[in-house]
Parts: structure tokens; C-alpha cells; sequence
């Protein structure tokens, strides 16, 4: 017998939510205004237009003091024409969305934004990128009034990262409200994973230092063994590129006590720009809310080129891509062109034409990098890249 | 052989095999003209005893009949296959049909018929019928039962038939696979009594044996003929109705039925009641004529001065012109031409090339014209956009000719067509989905369709100077996609018509044209100015299209606008309808073509 088709049923009316925040209000009036705007033009019959903030590196600008990129001002005009009705009109339809789900009390992962977008016929989204990016203008088009992603009530799905040592991490409890006390070193083989959302975190700690690592490998070996615990300090693998999450997690953590930031990555130029620069000054696509999103005061451990010569770490060629990058990072990248000490690593790698991983330092026993590379290396902060 | 070739230096086809003979074996000293047979009697008695003698071989060696030589060579004339054999026969009928006709100044009215032998599937009985002027008596056996026999070959004179070949090769072929004769019923004019004849032909003999008996016939004036045969009966490209439906094209003045073995009856109807322009009969112009010929002239000629045989056999040669020649050629005027030595001969053939002589008069031509090429494509063939190219006549080899080219582009109902309003929409279809459609779809290489004195040509197109010089033409200057090397794709037929008193083909079945410079260069030239109208049309129609798909862009994508509108700013239906109206004006107006 063939299955019955599936009919979805009707959505039942959502109760009434409690009152409006402050900041909830802000973001119904941001989406109010733009579609008003775009109204009184089309009713004067003149092509309505949305300017968003130029989302690039071109229009970040560093600032040794800020500590972080800053949005310039260069904006993109979007004028509805042929070409753009598509995305004039996905981008107002996201608009309607995130007013719905605030007016709601509710939230849509990235993801499910993209699904829900399959509704709309002609208006859908393809693929998920599209429905990111349209996302992200209308972040970056009311970050000017300090409305965030999380505020349109987009949440990412992206993971957030691992977390290891003597810490306790506030929480609240979801249905109740009540406190919940997490504590970081009873997770037993597991670690602390960081939610997508980290604004209402609080901790305690008394350890010194964070220590944020690019692999999920080298995370473990640290955590397994108890590093934490010999160098009473907090361990956070990102597994990549960091979240936002975890780069407001960390922003959060350190500032709550003063703690310092040490990054430990491969010594490639992805680690250098994509991870490291990300962490500490944020990117060019989240131009608009770096401020939040970064670690200013957070310098890079290793490993460094000079590590390479003076631990004698087995290399890879650089390839293609990585030494353009390189090239670019020193042409382009406004943050690795103020930091002389950055610039010399980078032509210093160049010249090699080697990189090396993390892991690479396993050339001298599993756990040297505890017993000997850390400590060494923990000697002499003030070497440290910027 | 190689001894015997030795011997007969200068004959260039010195063994007869398959080259229709020569009578006249009996004047040593005139060369022959090329395509004529050999004199194998010099020198006998030198080689005697080398192998098989002279002598020995002359008893073997003995007159081909022209009959005998088509039935071992039927697939020069076109009867090479069954299928084949059923349009070629059909074409030589209404070829016939057709020149007598015009040339009695009647509109013509003709009935084809093709119906099956019984049951067979194999064997067709093959009817014209035509209202024309009728054949006399005397005529009728020599005309449909004697091959190389008619009024065409001698004269320069554009029309359809050339050699006097065509019909009475069908009937042979009829002959040859059904054994049943050519039956012909004809009037010649209202008073005369209509007769019924039954034609065998001879093929040893080339001549005709005919039977005849008085018959009643509800008719005018006219001819009809019918043929039995062995044949192939198919639709399609290269089929009968495609024969006719060319046919129809390149002569709007005539009205046709036509009744297909099924019984299904297609007419094609006139689009014009102006019959062609009477063509005038010229004489050879001399640039066009060969040494053979004009050995021939000489000998046919009633002139017994060689100025007054360059004067009076030839078109444009005035005394002067004679005078010049003469002197060139180092031939006293007055002298005899008969007198004259093959090799006197020879010098005046080149004088007479060397020699500048005035155009050969243009009004033998009777080309379709722009209009009617037109008149013709709109009748037949259901597109868009039709132009016609009529270029003036010119000459190659002494020979005038003219070419003309028509083009009939794009499927109606793929196309669109901008309103007056401004909106655009689809152009509708005027005739039929199941009509026999001569346009290819739009991946689809183009449909070349070839005409020679108005009468289709549907075989042998790669080896067409037609079809050389359409490739040749570069379309991509006029918005269509070329292969390298090959014809154009796109929805579009393109229509090329030589007219000529002597059209150059390539073998005798008539299929293709020769490649003559200057035939080529006028099909260039014809092409081009055709095709450069076409551009205009092709990219207009690309704009409307792209605008088009830009216009239901706009369309797909407004409503969600307004929805996501209304959704934020509470707008009711009145204010969306508004908005949704105006954002439209906004989009369109931006996009004023």
C-alpha cells in the first residue's frame, strides 16, 4: 500500500510573546525603515536603491591602537534593476523573515533560513551561500545601528570550538532560567563544546593564559595529557578557521579576567591570515561587527618560520596558492602591512619555500611539544608575533 | 591498347567503350569534337601481327545506339535507383510540361499522379498531364521515343530542358523494368482530333515504335503521359512532394495536383497569373564556343564567307569586329570556312578569344524576380522574415546567366514580434504542424534549395557550386552560427536560382552546377546582399528575445518584491496591487528598446 502523501499541517497561531527588548525594537525599526523606504520610491515611481557596507578587506582599515579592522566608508549601492530584482527581492523576503521571527520570539539556524526560503517559489535560494550572503548585507546594512546577525534571529550552525581547563562557564538553564554552573574539567574524555551563542556566558577561572589551537589533533594530545592542568591555562581547538562564536567566546573570557591569548597554528600562510589574523582583527567579510568578533590583544605562539630552523621541523614545499597568498597578504592585507615582525616571517618563509604543521614537532617524540616546545617557547612572551 | 592508342594520335576516346559512338567515320581529316567517338580506322595494316589485329578488333567494334548506351549508364540521367527513378521521371515530365507552356504562352495547369501497379510496392505508374500546347502527330514518337531528340539542344534559349534526353529516358527506363510502353495521349489545339499513343522504343535502333488511335478527351489543348516503372515510393526529403513542393516555389505562375499513391490529393496553388517573361532565342555568343563546335558551325553553316559566318552565326560580332578577327587570325575575310584547315580553324579560335567582343544581349534571360522569388518562399515555406536578391544578368563563357537568392528565416511560433502597444509577444504559426515543412529546427543545419532555370535540383549538393558558395559566404557576419567548412545551423531556407541560356551542369542527370569563376563570384555577391538584410532581421529578433526573457525576469520576480513588502509594512491588497504596478513601470522603463 503506497504511503500517504504527507500534508503538512497548519501552524498553530504563536502565543503572544512577552514585550519587546530594547534591542528587538531597534531591529523591527532597521527593517521597517529599509522597507519603507524602498515603498515611497517605488510609489514615486523611481528605482528604489539599498546601500550596503562594502563587506571586504579593501574597505577594512587596521589600526595598531583599535587593535582591530574597522569598517571604512565605502558602501555598495544595490539599484533595483534587471539584474538585481532576484536579490532585491530575496533580500527583502529574508527581511520580512527576521522580522517574523522576532515578532515570533523564535530563530532560524543559516540553514534552516535557506530551507524556509524553498517557499518562494522563483525567489528561493539555491544554494545556501546565496542565502548567507543576503544574510550578511542586511547584517552589515544595520550594523551601523549595532543590530547583529543574532539580533535578526539568524543563528549559525557552524560548530562552535572545543574547550579545555580549569574553568567554570555560567550558564542559564533554557526552560527554567536558573544558573547552571558548567565545569570545563568534567568532561572526562569529552570536552566543553562553545554554543553558537555566547553573549550570556559568564566564568571562572584562575588559570593564566589561553592557549587557542588551530588543530583538533594537537587539542587533544594538549587535553589528553593534561597540559591544562601542568600549565594552568585554558585550551581551545577551533578545527580551522574560529567561529564567531568562539571568537567572541574567547574575546569574552579573556577580557573577564585579563587573561592573555596565545595562538598555536601550522606555519602555512592560511594559518597566518585566515586563522590567526581572523582571531585577533577579525575578516574583511565581517568588516561590520569586528568589533565584537576578534581578540585584539592575542599573539601568535607558533609555530613561526624561525621555529622551523631552530627545532629542525620536517617541511612541505609551499604551493602554488600558498605562495600567492603570501604575496597577497603582504601586498593587500592591511594588518600583516603594520606589523613589520609579520612581514619579515612571511618573506623569511617565502624564501624557504617551506611550511610546516603543527604536528611536525612529533619528529622528536609524540610528546615533545608538552615537555619541551611549549615551555620553551612560553619562556619568551615578549618574542611572540604581533 | 597502348599499340592502337599510338596510332591514333590526337583521339582522345580512341576505344569505344562506353562513349556513345560516332557515325561519320568517314572523313579522316576533320578532328571531332571531344565527347564524340574515336576514328579507329587509320593505319590498320602497320601493327598486323602484333597480337590481336586491327582488323580482328574492327569486327568487334561496331555503332552504339544511344538507347544501348543509356541502359548501361542510366545512373548519368538519374534512374540509378528506384526511388531515385520516381523523381527524376516525374521531373522530366513536368519539366517538359512546363517549357511547352510558356513557350505557347499558356499558364500552365498540370496533374501529377503516382499510383501503385496493383499492389506492388514496387512498381508505380507515373501520370502528367498538362493543359500546354499539345505535340503534333508526327512528333509524338520522336519526342517520348527517341532519346537526344528535341527542340532544345540547338538553340540557346533558357528553358528547363537542354538536351532532348530527359523523357524518353524515363520511358525508356520504364520500358527496360516494366516492359510496358509509354502511353501519351495529347491535343494539339482545340480543333485538332486527340490521339492515344503507345510508344516502345528500339534501344538497338534509337528509334521509336509507335501505335496511335483517335480517343475522346474532354480537353482544350494538352498532353499527358504516363509511364510504368519500377520505382520506390517514399516521403521525405528527396521525395516526390519535396520535388514538387521546390517546384511550386520557383514557379509561382503555376498551378499543380497532385495525387500521391494513397490517394491523397495535394494542390499548389498559383501565387502570381503572370507567366515569365518571353525569353528570347540568342545566338552563341563567340567567347562561349569551343573548338569542336565551332567546326561543327562551319559545317552547318549556309555562309560562304567567314566574315559573314562570324557575322550571321554568332550574336555581337559586327563587320569590324569580323575584320579584326580575320586579321588576327591571318584568314582572308571573303575565304570559304568550309575551306578552312583544322589548323586555320585553330587560329581563328584563338583570334576570337583574343579579340574583345561586346556582352552577348542580356534579354534571353527570364530571371523570377525579387517579388516572385518571394511571392514563392511565402507560399511554401512558413517563416518570419523573407528577402530576395535578383542580381542583373552576366556572362561567363559567352554564356549569359543570372542569379538570384532568397531567404525565408525562422520557425513562426518561436519568434517573437514586438506590438505596436510595446508588449511582445510570440508570432503564430500560419500553416499546419503536419504540413511537409521545408524549414529545419533551429540546431538544425540550414535547407539549401537549388534551382537551375526554375527547376529544383535535389541531388548531388555537396558537388553544387551552389552549395559552395552558400558555404563559402561567411554567416556569422549576418548572425547565424557556421561550422568551419559547412553549411549555416539555423531555422532558415535558403533559395538560389541560376537562369541561363546554357546552365553548366556537371553530368548529364542535371543535379549539380559547375564552379565556374563567374558563376561563384555572382552567387557571392547574391548571397551577400541577401544575407546583409538578413543580419538586420537576425539580430532585431535577438534583441526582442533577449528583451523578452528580461521582461518575464522582471515579471517572475516583482510579486515576491511586493510580498516581502507587504508582509513588513502591513500593506493591504489596494496598496500592493499599486506598488506591484508601479514597480513594474519602473522596471520597464528602464528597458525602452
Amino acid at each position: 500500500m503506497a504511503a500517504k502523501k504527507f500534508v503538512p499541517k497548519e501552524q498553530p497561531q504563536k502565543k503572544a510573546r512577552g514585550p519587546l527588548s530594547d534591542l528587538d525594537k531597534v531591529t523591527l525599526r532597521e527593517i521597517k525603515n529599509c522597507a519603507v523606504h524602498v515603498h515611497q520610491k517605488i510609489q514615486k515611481q523611481d528605482k528604489p536603491e539599498l546601500k550596503f557596507p562594502d563587506r571586504s578587506l579593501r574597505n577594512a582599515r587596521y589600526d595598531k591602537k583599535d587593535g582591530y579592522f574597522v569598517m571604512g566608508r565605502s558602501r555598495v549601492e544595490r539599484t533595483l534593476t534587471v539584474n538585481t530584482v532576484k536579490s532585491f527581492a530575496q533580500t527583502l523576503k529574508m527581511m520580512a523573515l527576521s522580522k517574523q521571527l522576532v515578532d515570533e520570539d523564535d530563530f532560524a539556524t543559516k540553514r534552516e533560513a535557506y530551507y524556509v526560503s524553498k517557499n518562494w517559489d522563483e525567489a528561493k535560494f539555491d544554494e545556501q551561500p546565496e542565502s548567507d550572503a543576503a544574510m550578511d548585507d542586511i547584517e552589515a546594512l544595520f550594523s551601523l545601528e549595532g543590530v547583529m546577525r543574532e539580533h535578526l534571529r539568524f543563528k549559525a550552525d557552524e560548530h562552535g570550538g572545543k574547550v579545555a581547563g580549569q574553568m567554570i562557564v555560567l550558564d542559564r538553564e533554557r526552560d527554567s532560567g536558573n544558573e547552571l554552573r558548567i565545569d570545563c574539567t568534567k568532561f572526562g574524555s569529552a570536552s566543553y563544546a562553545i554554543p553558537t551563542s555566547v553573549e550570556h556566558l559568564g566564568f571562572e577561572t584562575k588559570a593564566k593564559f589561553v592557549l587557542v589551537i588551530e588543530t583538533i589533533g594537537m587539542f587533544e594530545r594538549l587535553s589528553q595529557h593534561n597540559y591544562w592542568k601542568t600549565a594552568n591555562c585554558i585550551l581551545i581547538g577551533t578545527a580551522g578557521v574560529p567561529t564567531r562564536a568562539t571568537r567572541r567566546f574567547v574575546r569574552k573570557l579573556s577580557d573577564a579576567h585579563k587573561l592573555p591569548v596565545y595562538a598555536f597554528n601550522d606555519c602555512d600562510p592560511y594559518a597566518f591570515s585566515n586563522i590567526y589574523r581572523t582571531l585577533k582583527v577579525g575578516s574583511g567579510n565581517a568588516v561590520h561587527l569586528n568589533q565584537f568578533f576578534c581578540v585584539p590583544h592575542a599573539r601568535f605562539l607558533g609555530v613561526s618560520p624561525q621555529d622551523i630552523v631552530d627545532y629542525e621541523l620536517p617541511t612541505h614545499a609551499l604551493k602554488d596558492v600558498d605562495i600567492k597568498r603570501a604575496q597577497d597578504m603582504l601586498k593587500n592585507d592591511p594588518f600583516f602591512q603594520a606589523h613589520k615582525e609579520w612581514q619579515k616571517a612571511i618573506e623569511m618563509m617565502l624564501k624557504s619555500g617551506q611550511r610546516a604543521e603543527q604536528q611536525a614537532l612529533a619528529k622528536h617524540g609524540l610528546n615533545f611539544v608538552i615537555d619541551e616546545y611549549l615551555p620553551r617557547k612560553l619562556k619568551e612572551v615578549a618574542k611572540f608575533l604581533p | 591498347m597502348k599499340e592502337r592508342a599510338d596510332s591514333n594520335q590526337g583521339q582522345l576516346f580512341a576505344d569505344g567503350d562506353d562513349k556513345v559512338d560516332k557515325t561519320d567515320k568517314t572523313d579522316k581529316q576533320k578532328p571531332v569534337a571531344a565527347d564524340k567517338g574515336a576514328d579507329k580506322g587509320a593505319d590498320k595494316g602497320e601493327r598486323a601481327g602484333a597480337g590481336v589485329t586491327a582488323e580482328h578488333m574492327a569486327k568487334k567494334q561496331r555503332e552504339i545506339s544511344v538507347s544501348e548506351f543509356f541502359t548501361k549508364n542510366r545512373h548519368l540521367l538519374g534512374f540509378d535507383s528506384p526511388r531515385k527513378a520516381l523523381l527524376t521521371a516525374v521531373k522530366e515530365a513536368i519539366d517538359n510540361s512546363l517549357d511547352a507552356c510558356e513557350e505557347g504562352r499558356i499558364l500552365p495547369d498540370l496533374k501529377v499522379k503516382i499510383a501503385r501497379i496493383g499492389t506492388s510496392e514496387k512498381q508505380f505508374t507515373m501520370t502528367v498531364e498538362d493543359n500546354g500546347p499539345g505535340i503534333v502527330k508526327a512528333q509524338v514518337p520522336n519526342v517520348f521515343g527517341r532519346l537526344l531528340y528535341g527542340s532544345k539542344f540547338h538553340r540557346l534559349r533558357q528553358s528547363r530542358g537542354q538536351q532532348g534526353i530527359g523523357i524518353s529516358a524515363a520511358g525508356m527506363y520504364g520500358q527496360l523494368t516494366t516492359g510496358a510502353p509509354v502511353r501519351v495521349r495529347s491535343k494539339p489545339g482545340k480543333k485538332s482530333v486527340p490521339l492515344a499513343y503507345e510508344i516502345r522504343i528500339d534501344t538497338a535502333k534509337n528509334r521509336p515504335d509507335a501505335t496511335d488511335k483517335v480517343i475522346e478527351w474532354d480537353k482544350d489543348h494538352g498532353t499527358e503521359v504516363s509511364i510504368d516503372m519500377e520505382g520506390e515510393y517514399r516521403r521525405g526529403q528527396k521525395s516526390v512532394e519535396e520535388f514538387l513542393k521546390l517546384m511550386a516555389v520557383a514557379n509561382p505562375h503555376v498551378h499543380l495536383v497532385y495525387t500521391d499513391p494513397d490517394n491523397v490529393v495535394t494542390e499548389y496553388l498559383r501565387a502570381t497569373n503572370e507567366l515569365p517573361k518571353e525569353v528570347e532565342e540568342i545566338k552563341p555568343h563567340p567567347h562561349g564556343v569551343e573548338l569542336g563546335i565551332l567546326l561543327k558551325m562551319i559545317q552547318e553553316s549556309d555562309n560562304r564567307t567567314v566574315s559573314a559566318f562570324l557575322q550571321q552565326d554568332f550574336s555581337r560580332v559586327g563587320p569590324t569586329c569580323a575584320k579584326a578577327i580575320c586579321e588576327l587570325a591571318g584568314v582572308k575575310p571573303e575565304t570559304n570556312p568550309r575551306r578552312l584547315e583544322t589548323a586555320t580553324v585553330q587560329r581563328l579560335k584563338a583570334a576570337i578569344d583574343a579579340t574583345k567582343i561586346m556582352a552577348p544581349p542580356l534579354s534571353c534571360i527570364a530571371p523570377i524576380g525579387e517579388d516572385l522569388i518571394i511571392a514563392g518562399l511565402k507560399k511554401e515555406v512558413d517563416a518570419d522574415f523573407y528577402v530576395a536578391t535578383s542580381r542583373k544578368p552576366v556572362v561567363y563563357r559567352g554564356h549569359p546567366f543570372a542569379i538570384e537568392v532568397g531567404i525565408a528565416y525562422g520557425k513562426p511560433g518561436d519568434t517573437l514580434t514586438m506590438t505596436d502597444a510595446g508588449k511582445i509577444v510570440e508570432v503564430a504559426k500560419q500553416k499546419a504542424d503536419n504540413d511537409e515543412v521545408l524549414m529545419g529546427a533551429a540546431d538544425e543545419p540550414i535547407r539549401l534549395i537549388r534551382f537551375a532555370n526554375r527547376v529544383p535540383l535535389v541531388f548531388q549538393q555537396s558537388a553544387c557550386a551552389i552549395t559552395k558558395a552558400v558555404i563559402a559566404t561567411n554567416w556569422k557576419n549576418y548572425g547565424m552560427q557556421q561550422p568551419r567548412g559547412a553549411l549555416p545551423i539555423g531555422p532558415m531556407v535558403v533559395f538560389v536560382h541560376i537562369a541561363s541560356v546554357w546552365v553548366p551542369f556537371t553530368s548529364e542527370s542535371k543535379e549539380a552546377i559547375a564552379s565556374y569563376d563567374e558563376i561563384l563570384e555572382e552567387l557571392r555577391l547574391a548571397l551577400m546582399e541577401s544575407g546583409r538584410k538578413l543580419g538586420i532581421h537576425v539580430r532585431k529578433g535577438r534583441k526582442l528575445a533577449g528583451e523578452f526573457k528580461k521582461r518575464n525576469y522582471i515579471e517572475t520576480y516583482i510579486p515576491h518584491l511586493v510580498v516581502a513588502l507587504k508582509d513588513i509594512l502591513k500593506l493591504d491588497d489596494k496598496d500592493a496591487s499599486k506598488a506591484r504596478n508601479n514597480l513594474t513601470v519602473v522596471l520597464e522603463k528602464s528597458r525602452k528598446l
